[in-house]
C-alpha cells in the first residue's frame, strides 16, 4: 500500500464519489438514512457491515439500480441521479458472478465493449489484455460452467474491468472463494487496482478482508456510517463501541473517570478495581475502556508490584489456534477477560494451561477509552 | 478445468429393478406406437378392396410359408406413388406446413410478451396468471372450437363489435377463410407456446440484466441479447409443441376453414371415412409422420449439441 496517500485528510482534494445526505427505504425500513460519504481518486474504498446493514444498497445506489429517496449521488462533481444504469462509467462486479451462461468467456469480457461499439479488432485486443490480466490466457473460448469457481471470479473480475470503468464497485466479490484462494485474490486485487490505478468500491461483510485490501473502511450499521478511517485506525481507534466490538475481538470495562491529568485517567470499575489509560477525559464521565486482547500480557507468576493494570486470576478456557493461543481468564470478581499470545517459539507442551493461576497486565496506552 | 465425472457402464450397472422400471416407457413405445404404426404402414403398401378388412393382401397365418411369400408378394408402394404424382396431396401436405410455419410464428409473436409479462408478474401473482392459461383446457377443445363459429360468423360477435367501433361498415366474412383458421389455431395452441416459455423466462436470474445494463446495454436491447437467446430452449420447445400437432390439424380447419384447399388433416379424414381408401390413407400418415420427423430431429441435435457444449 502506497504510503502517504491520504486525499481524504487533505481539505483541498476533490472526492471522486460523493454521497450527499442520502437515503433509501424500501417499505418502512431504511435501508440507506441520511448518510453522507466521499470516496476519492485511486482509493480502495472498503464498506464493511453486517448483513442488512446497507453497504450493498449503498453499491446499488451508486450503480444505478437503485435511485435514492432523498440526496444525491455525485460523479466526479456531477449529479449521476438522472443517469440510467447503462451510462454510468462505473461497473459492477456481481456477487454471483452474474456471467452470460449463452456466451464464451471472450464473449463476456466483450459485452461491454460492443455496447461502445468499438471495432472489432480493439475488442479482440482488449479481451487478450484482460485475459492476460486475470491469467486466463486460452480460456477465452470456453463457456462459464466449463470453469471453476475461482476462474468464473476471474472472468467476472475482467468483464468488469475491461470498460476501464471510473469507479469499479465489488459486491461481496469474494465471498464463493475457499479461504486460501480468497487470501491469493485479495492481494492480487490490491495490486491490479495499485497498477490499473482505478477506484475500487468494495462491500464486504469480512473484516480481515476489508482490512487486508482497503486504504479506508467505512464500518457501516443500521444504513448510517458509524465510522470511516483507515484500518488502522479502526482497529486501534475505534469510535464506539459497536464498532470496537463489530472488528476483532474486544474486551470492554465499564467504569467511571476517577482522576484526570497529564493525558493519563484513572478508571474505577464496577467492583472498584482502578486502571491507568492514556486519554483526555472529564472526570465522572461514565465510560468504556476498550482492550483488545492482544495487547494484555500474561504473566504465570505474580506481576512486579510496579506493574501498570494488573489483574489476577485464572485460566477459564483456552484455544490454540497455531500462530497465537487465546486465553480466557476469570478474574477474582468471576469477570471474564480475553487475552491473547502470539506463539513465538515452538513447544511441545504449553506454558500456561487449564485452571493455572495467573497476572494480567496492560500497558496505558493499550487500551482506549470510549464514551459511548 | 472442467472436470468430467468418470462413468461407469451404465447397463451393467442398473439393477434389475432399475432395469423393470426403465423398460416401462419402451414397452409402452413398442405396445402403443411401434406396433400400430407397423400395421399403419402395412396397410399403407395394401390395395383397397371391397372386402372386410378394405385391403388387401391380408396376412393368412394358417397358409403357412407361401401364405406368407403371398401376403409379401402383393404388398406394393402403389399408394405412395400415387400420393406423389397427384396435386391433390402434395397441395395439401404443403398447405399444412405452410398454416403451421404462420402459425407458430404468430403464437410466438402473442406468446412471447404473453409469457414476459408472466415471467416479470409479482411472485404471488404468478402461479394464478399459469391457472388461467391452462383455465381453457377445463372446456372440451371442440366445444371451444365451436363457439369461435358464433364468434366469427356473419353476425357474429367479431363483426358485431367491429361495426359497433366503426372499423367496417359492413359485415365481412370470417367464417371459412384461412384467417378464422388462423385465429382459432392461434387461440387453441396459445397455451402450449406460453408454457415452456414461461418456465424459461421465470427462471431467468434477473441479476444478468441488471449485469447487461451495468455493461452499457439499454434496457431493450438486453431483451434481445440475454433474455430471448437464454428463453432459446422455451422458445424451441414451444414452437416444436406447436407446429408439430398443426401440422396434422384436423378440427380447426374443418370447422372454421374454408373448402378450397384441404389441410393433410382434412384430406386423411377424406380417405379414411368418405372414400373407405385405407390403403392410401395409411401412406398419407406414414408420409406425414416421416416429415414430423425432421423438426424434431433438428431440435434433438441442437438439444444435444447444447447439453453437450455445457459439460
Amino acid at each position: 500500500m502506497r504510503r502517504g496517500f491520504a486525499p481524504w485528510s487533505d481539505p483541498t482534494a476533490a472526492p471522486l464519489v460523493r454521497f450527499e445526505n442520502i437515503s433509501k427505504r424500501f417499505g418502512d425500513i431504511a435501508a440507506v438514512d441520511r448518510l453522507s460519504l466521499d470516496v476519492y481518486r485511486n482509493e480502495f474504498f472498503a464498506l464493511l457491515g453486517p448483513s442488512g446493514c446497507g453497504k450493498t444498497t449503498l453499491l446499488r445506489l451508486l450503480a444505478g439500480f437503485e435511485m435514492p429517496d432523498e440526496g444525491r449521488v455525485l460523479l466526479d462533481g456531477c449529479d449521476i441521479a438522472a443517469m440510467p444504469p447503462h451510462r454510468r462509467p462505473v461497473n459492477m462486479m456481481f456477487q454471483s458472478y452474474a456471467l452470460f451462461p449463452h456466451l464464451s468467456v471472450a464473449g463476456n469480457i466483450a459485452f461491454g465493449l460492443r455496447q461502445d461499439r468499438l471495432a472489432r479488432a480493439a475488442i479482440s485486443a482488449r479481451v487478450d489484455e484482460m485475459l492476460a490480466l486475470v491469467k486466463l490466457e486460452g480460456f477465452g473460448g470456453r463457456r462459464p460452467d466449463q470453469l471453476s469457481g475461482g476462474q468464473r471470479q476471474r472472468v467476472a473480475l475482467a468483464r468488469s474491468l475491461a470498460k476501464r470503468p471510473q469507479v469499479l464497485l465489488l459486491d461481496e466479490p469474494m465471498a464463493a472463494l475457499d479461504k486460501k484462494l480468497r487470501e491469493e485474490t485479495q492481494f492480487e486485487l490490491m495490486d491490479l487496482q495499485a497498477r490499473l490505478g482505478l477506484t475500487f468500491v468494495i462491500v464486504t461483510h469480512d473484516q480481515e478482508e476489508a482490512m487486508t485490501v482497503a486504504h479506508r473502511i467505512a464500518v457501516m450499521n443500521k444504513g448510517r456510517i458509524v465510522q470511516a478511517a483507515p484500518p488502522a485506525d479502526i482497529y486501534e481507534q475505534p469510535r464506539s463501541r459497536w464498532v470496537a466490538e463489530f472488528v476483532g475481538d474486544i474486551n470492554l470495562i465499564e467504569g467511571v473517570v476517577l482522576e484526570s491529568g497529564a493525558g493519563e485517567v484513572v478508571i474505577r470499575d464496577k467492583v472498584g478495581r482502578r486502571y491507568r489509560v492514556a486519554a483526555n477525559i472529564a472526570v465522572g464521565s461514565q465510560i468504556f475502556v476498550a482492550l483488545r486482547p492482544e495487547k494484555i500480557r500474561i504473566l504465570a507468576a505474580p506481576a512486579p508490584p510496579d506493574a501498570p493494570n494488573a489483574m489476577h486470576g485464572r485460566i477459564w478456557d483456552m484455544g490454540y489456534l497455531g500462530g497465537v493461543s487465546i486465553y480466557k481468564v476469570r478474574l477474582d470478581d468471576g469477570s471474564i477477560v480475553k487475552a491473547s499470545v502470539a506463539n513465538i517459539a515452538r513447544r511441545t507442551g504449553q506454558a500456561i494451561g487449564a485452571d493455572d493461576e495467573v497476572w494480567l497486565s496492560w500497558l496505558p496506552d493499550a487500551a482506549v477509552v470510549l464514551a459511548s | 478445468m472442467a472436470r468430467r465425472p468418470l462413468r461407469t457402464d451404465r447397463g451393467s450397472a442398473l439393477s434389475l429393478g432399475a432395469k423393470l422400471i426403465v423398460a416401462v416407457p419402451y414397452l409402452w413405445l413398442i405396445g402403443f406406437f411401434l406396433v400400430p404404426f407397423v400395421i399403419v404402414i402395412k396397410i399403407s403398401l395394401s390395395e383397397t378392396a371391397i372386402a372386410q378388412p378394405p385391403y388387401a393382401p391380408v396376412l393368412d397365418i394358417a397358409g403357412g410359408w407361401q401364405g406368407i411369400r403371398d401376403f409379401l408378394g402383393g404388398l406394393s408402394f402403389a399408394n405412395y406413388i400415387t400420393i406423389a404424382d397427384d396435386d391433390l396431396y402434395v397441395l395439401s401436405y404443403l398447405k399444412s406446413l405452410k398454416v403451421a410455419a404462420v402459425s407458430t410464428v404468430m403464437l410466438l409473436l402473442c406468446g412471447l410478451p404473453l409469457a414476459y409479462a408472466m415471467a416479470r408478474a409479482p411472485r404471488a401473482a404468478r402461479p394464478l396468471l399459469v391457472t388461467l392459461v391452462v383455465l381453457p383446457f377445463w372446456t372440451s377443445f371442440l366445444i371451444r372450437v365451436y363457439a369461435w363459429i358464433n364468434i366469427l360468423q356473419r353476425d357474429g360477435l367479431l363483426n358485431q363489435a367491429l361495426l359497433w367501433v366503426g372499423l367496417i361498415d359492413q359485415p365481412t366474412t370470417w367464417l371459412a377463410t384461412d384467417t378464422a383458421v388462423y385465429i382459432g389455431l392461434v387461440y387453441s395452441y396459445l397455451p402450449f407456446m406460453v408454457l415452456p416459455l414461461y418456465a424459461s423466462l421465470e427462471k431467468l436470474d434477473e441479476t444478468l440484466l441488471e449485469a447487461a445494463a451495468d455493461l452499457g446495454c439499454p434496457r431493450w436491447k438486453a431483451f434481445f441479447v440475454v433474455t430471448i437467446p437464454l428463453a432459446l430452449p422455451g422458445l424451441g420447445a414451444g414452437a416444436l409443441l406447436c407446429f408439430i400437432p398443426i401440422v396434422g390439424e384436423f378440427v380447426v380447419p374443418d370447422l372454421l376453414g374454408g373448402s378450397d384447399a384441404a389441410m393433410i388433416g382434412q384430406t386423411l379424414w377424406t380417405e379414411f371415412f368418405a372414400n373407405r381408401d385405407w390403403p392410401v390413407a395409411s401412406a398419407v400418415a406414414v408420409v406425414l409422420v416421416g416429415l414430423l420427423m425432421m423438426p424434431i430431429a433438428v431440435y434433438q441435435h441442437l438439444q444435444t449439441r447444447e447439453i453437450a457444449g455445457r459439460r
